[in-house]
């Protein structure tokens, strides 16, 4: 790790101008992923701002229904706040198929959606990798790429974004509050994150300087009929090859209402408006749901290793339509049915 | 582990390069201030500056679990940690959950069960349990399974990790 100075920031503005103040600065939540780069030496930052002063880890209720998520709030206390739990099981879902408990009890809802991606070359100083070093190359391309992204990718880099709790984030479209330098502003949940393009290192649009203080939910969780479907190596403790956030309102056997976001496919959540399209007033049925997954996976390309998560994907938003349709009673073992293969 | 090690802690040659600043730190209830580098995580300042070896540095990249202590109750992994990130935290290890002359349920139905082989990875295994029965969120085997995955065990004592854990909820629940 190289040497930093620290401090514990006493609030939101005082923690902007520490930033500010500081070439190479770096904000500190519960660290699981920032420490980790630091000891990789992936990420060097010169002056580390701690947060857990900071006024943010409350999860409430918001005036036009919905549920505001304090960015210091653990993913843990998330998943297992009753008003996530009754209102939006897709979210808790998703969280508890992530990590492990000691990782959950540290790791922060800003946090998460600022982890870095998995690509083993992104950690690995001795290859080339565009997100880490600009311009040196990107070494997944023609090699060990299984776990990399089939949608949205681009020459520069085909790493993908490892959340979990970010797919379920932009199926319910949440909107990601930030405070910086130049105030507050809101940033829309699918605006958030970036595809790689000719700038794979820039994660997200965040401005320098820029802090989450809290992610608001809207009214709409979807809680009647959902599924958080993660398919991956090992059932517990790893991360997805293929996931799939589905949330479904039917009138009869007629879909009414549909949003589908995949994980562990692209560069960020991925979303297609178009799919979702296809499920809006038609059956609830196999090949409703074969169209619609068709019309996802249409523009994905493999690159060796990793061509099987196409049909993966394909299949695995099938199945988690399907799950969401037939969902009965919501499930009381939220993170144990639905997450293994 | 042999104190002749332990009397000679990396610390002060470490200090004399950084700017080390004073840390305070309430560790097994006793308040303990230690002059660290700011890179120093909670789990290097356990075992190198406070002696208190129980706690294992395993991959040391938060994915075995063997560094497992609980931080206001709540388990976490302390090699991810850093120091001085944890003033104003109540911090225990496994060597303040029981006594030789007392052992905690925990520690007693891991030797009833023969819950271990080499018993590296124990201490974590047992501190992550610790913070299981608080969550309260376990009921049956699965559920134990499931939220012991952060826990790795090279040997594969799982089972009888698991039948262990279970005993002892069992009980508290009884």
């Amino acid at each position: 790790m190289n040497s930093f100075t620290f401090t514990q920031a006493p609030g939101v503005a005082a923690a902007v101008r520490e930033h500010a103040a500081h070439e190479g600065a770096a904000y500190l939540g519960g660290g699981t992923n920032l420490v980790d780069l630091m000891k990789e030496n992936v990420a060097r930052p010169a002056h580390l701002i701690g947060l857990k002063h900071l006024p943010l880890a409350a999860i409430e209720s918001t005036p036009d229904g919905g549920l505001r998520l304090g960015a210091l709030a653990t993913n843990a206390d998330t998943a297992y706040h009753p008003e996530v739990e009754k209102r939006y099981p897709l979210l808790a879902q998703a969280i508890l198929a992530g990590a492990s408990p000691q990782l959950r009890n540290m790791a922060t809802n800003g946090g998460n959606l600022l982890q870095r991606t998995r690509c083993y070359y992104f950690y690995d100083l001795a290859t080339p990798c565009n997100k880490r070093e600009p311009g040196s190359g990107c070494s997944a391309i023609g090699g060990y790429n299984r776990v990399c992204g089939i949608l949205g990718t681009s020459e520069s880099c085909i790493a993908t974004h490892p959340s979990d709790m970010c797919v379920a984030l932009a199926a319910l479209e949440a909107v990601v509050r930030v405070s910086g330098p130049n105030g507050e502003r809101t940033i829309e949940f699918a605006d958030f994150h970036r595809l790689p393009g000719d700038t794979p290192e820039r994660d997200n649009n965040l401005q320098k300087g820029e802090l989450i203080t809290a992610l608001d939910l809207p009214a709409n969780g979807f809680s009647q009929r959902f599924s958080y479907l993660k398919l991956r190596d090992r059932s517990s403790y790893a991360f997805a090859l293929v996931s799939v956030a589905a949330a479904l309102e039917l009138d009869g056997n007629t879909i009414t209402a549909a949003r589908l976001a995949l994980g562990g496919v692209a560069h960020k959540p991925w979303r297609d408006p178009e799919a979702e399209a296809l499920l809006i007033g038609q059956p609830a049925t196999a090949d409703t749901f074969g169209r619609a997954a068709a019309r996802a996976l249409a523009g994905a390309r493999g690159y060796g290793p990793n061509t099987f998560k196409i049909e993966l994907a394909r299949r695995a938003v099938v199945r988690a339509l399907r799950q969401a349709t037939e969902m009965t009673p919501a499930p009381d073992d939220n993170a144990f049915q639905n997450s293994n293969p | 582990m042999s104190s002749h090690f332990t009397q000679q802690p990396v610390g002060p040659a470490v200090a004399a390069l950084v700017p080390a600043q004073p840390v305070a730190l309430r560790v097994n209830g006793q308040e303990r201030t230690l002059r660290i580098a700011p890179w120093t995580t909670l789990l290097d300042a356990l075992r190198e500056y406070l002696d208190l070896t129980g706690t294992k540095k395993g991959c040391d990249h938060g994915q075995c679990g063997a560094c497992t202590v609980l931080v206001n109750g709540k388990r976490i992994n302390s090699c991810l940690s850093l120091a001085v990130a944890h003033v104003g935290d109540d911090i225990q290890t496994v060597e303040g959950l029981g006594t030789e002359e007392q052992l905690h349920p925990l520690q007693q139905a891991f030797i009833d069960h023969d819950a271990f082989q080499c018993g590296y990875c124990t201490p974590g295994q047992i501190c992550s349990a610790q913070g299981l029965l608080n969550e309260g969120r376990a009921r049956t085997a699965d559920e134990v399974r499931e939220l012991m995955s952060g826990n790795l065990c090279r040997c594969g004592a799982y089972s009888n990790i698991l039948t262990a854990v279970l005993e002892v909820l069992h009980a508290q629940n009884a």
